[in-house]
């Protein structure tokens, strides 16, 4: 079993949106929800650069650690899910989270947060793979068709990278090492206690 | 001839030189050519500095903005650590406490006896303010442990989906029934801050410790309609209080007004310390108006108080309502 991570590489990534776009329709994700999102830093500066963020599926996730009624769960291929019908919506998991990645769409008065949502790693949910349940509320399960997450599959400019952590950290030292430079593997360090050294 | 060979020799090591450079040159990028990583952001550096990494975005939800935000580690910390302790201490610590002085001392008993006459000592209005502020402070109470400690205590009881289910409902009752508690929460305060001014008698009462401390129950300290004591407890509820419902509306708008995620997360650690705290007073609160003394639940219950109990523990408001003729004729017989 693979080691599931993302990799967005910034000094590919030309702010296009398109992982956000493919995400969203991919996996019928309603207004106002953002799986995946692109944040550019120092916007129209010398050296801005913009990263394409979701879950990144930490290992030892603060979400699954902070959730007062356990929903999380992590599978084989470290894909950290959560299960609808158990979480509650109190919205702690947004607050330990160091990605910004859960997201709630906004039910009823005042700030009150219906059932969380997130990027599933195109893996999606508890209920059966490939399940109409699963599909309405996780969206589609890519992973057990023997696909990766279309929002790298589909990058453009391959900076978005998916898949075994192993394997992506292996194309990215390659392309550091042929380029000469790298603004580093974002969020790494942070969701899985290490970085790419290159 | 050494001349010309010395001048060769130079000649060819400026242009073996100048072979060396040529070829190395194209190796690095030339002068005014930008390199495309130096100014480039760097993410240990940009974390290092400011604890938050920021952008802008294209989406209207504004707090998607933060890129990362490894604070919520130090959150996850407190939640799962540091507040179960302080909760686990200010609680049972506190319930420890009230059954080793209860296994001490026994409930403070009216020592003249009960006289059987009875005078008021709370009117309805303010039975109904305590009674709506205490009821929903113990749901509140009950389902803000439910998030902090359900899961560790609860939640290996139950099947997972009822555990959850539960949860939920606890979640809209905790949401909705703030408002309640914050309705009575204010009345209560302006209904009795006129009585919870400090007094002279006050210090007399805490030197004495309240009497609290004589099993004889013959220690009897001076008091108005509030002694020392309660006076504490009424400002340390409206302290409690006013942090309890301001950090507990930022929960409840989370993100309104520019919160960021930082300051939502400092409302839920002040929420989470001075609930724990708060609750672990109002267990003493609720000894003493129950099992520590006898004759103290009437005064909330039916709002009627024995003239000996009151007598003994709130002597100079007893005077005053028989000075003032609240109190009839018959009530001001002795018990003897």
């Amino acid at each position: 079993m693979a080691r599931m991570k993302f990799l967005c590489d910034a000094d590919r990534c030309i702010e296009c949106n398109a992982c956000v776009t493919a995400c969203k329709n991919e996996h019928e994700v309603p207004w106002g929800i953002n799986r995946r999102r692109v944040v550019t830093l120092n916007d129209g500066k010398p050296g801005e650069r913009s990263v394409s963020m979701a879950c990144m599926h930490c290992t030892d996730a603060p979400c699954a650690a902070v959730c007062p009624v356990d929903a999380f769960y992590t599978t084989a291929d470290a894909v950290v899910l959560h299960s609808k019908d158990i979480c509650i919506g109190c919205g702690y998991c947004f607050y330990a989270c160091p990605f910004g990645a859960p997201q709630y769409p906004k039910v009823g008065n005042f700030g009150s947060r219906g059932k969380m949502d997130k990027c599933t790693f195109c893996a999606g949910g508890p209920e059966a793979d490939g399940s109409k349940e699963e599909y309405e509320k996780y969206g589609a399960n890519r992973l057990a068709e023997g696909k990766l997450p279309l929002c790298a599959e589909m990058c453009s400019t391959k900076s978005l990278l998916a898949g075994d952590g192993d394997v992506i950290a292996k194309i990215y030292k390659e392309r550091v090492a042929k380029r000469g430079y790298g603004s580093g593997a974002w969020g790494w360090q942070t969701a899985y206690h290490e970085t790419i050294a290159t | 001839m050494a001349k010309l060979i010395a001048q060769l020799r130079l000649i060819a090591t400026v242009l073996a030189l100048a072979f060396v450079v040529a070829l190395a040159a194209p190796l690095r990028p030339a002068l005014g050519q930008a390199d495309p990583n130096s100014h480039a952001v760097n993410e240990q550096q940009l974390l290092k500095q400011l604890k938050v990494i920021q952008g802008l975005g294209t989406i209207p939800d504004t707090k998607s903005y933060v890129l990362e935000h490894p604070a919520g580690r130090d959150w996850r910390e407190f939640r799962t650590v540091t507040l179960k302790w302080i909760g686990g201490i200010a609680i049972l610590g506190m319930i420890a406490l009230l059954i080793i002085f209860y296994l001490w001392r026994g409930p403070m008993r009216v020592h003249a006896g009960y006289s059987g006459i009875k005078i008021q000592r709370f009117n309805v209005f303010e039975r109904f303010v305590h009674w709506l502020t205490a009821s929903t402070f113990v749901v509140l109470a009950i389902t803000g442990l439910n998030i902090s400690f359900g899961r560790s205590l609860l939640l290996p009881l139950m099947p997972p989906q009822a555990f959850s289910d539960w949860s939920e409902w606890a979640k809209y009752a905790h949401n909705y029934l703030s408002f309640a508690f914050t309705i009575g929460a204010v009345l209560m305060f302006l209904m009795w801050i006129g009585r919870n001014f400090p007094t002279a008698a006050d210090a007399q009462w805490l030197k004495m410790g309240g009497g609290m401390f004589d099993k004889t129950d013959t220690t009897h300290a001076p008091a108005y309609k509030f002694n020392a004591g309660q006076k504490l407890l009424f400002w340390l509820i409206v302290l409690a209080s006013a942090a309890m419902i301001i950090s507990g509306f930022m929960l409840l708008f989370p993100f309104y007004y520019g919160l960021n995620v930082g300051d939502m997360e400092l409302a839920e650690v002040f929420h989470g310390v001075v609930g724990v705290l708060f609750i672990s007073l109002i267990c003493a609160h609720i000894y003493l108006g129950t099992a520590g003394m006898e004759g103290a639940f009437e005064a909330m219950s039916d709002g009627m108080v024995d003239v000996n109990w009151a007598k003994e523990h709130h002597s100079l408001w007893y005077e005053e309502e028989v000075q003032s003729g609240t109190i009839k004729a018959g009530a001001m017989r002795p018990a003897e």
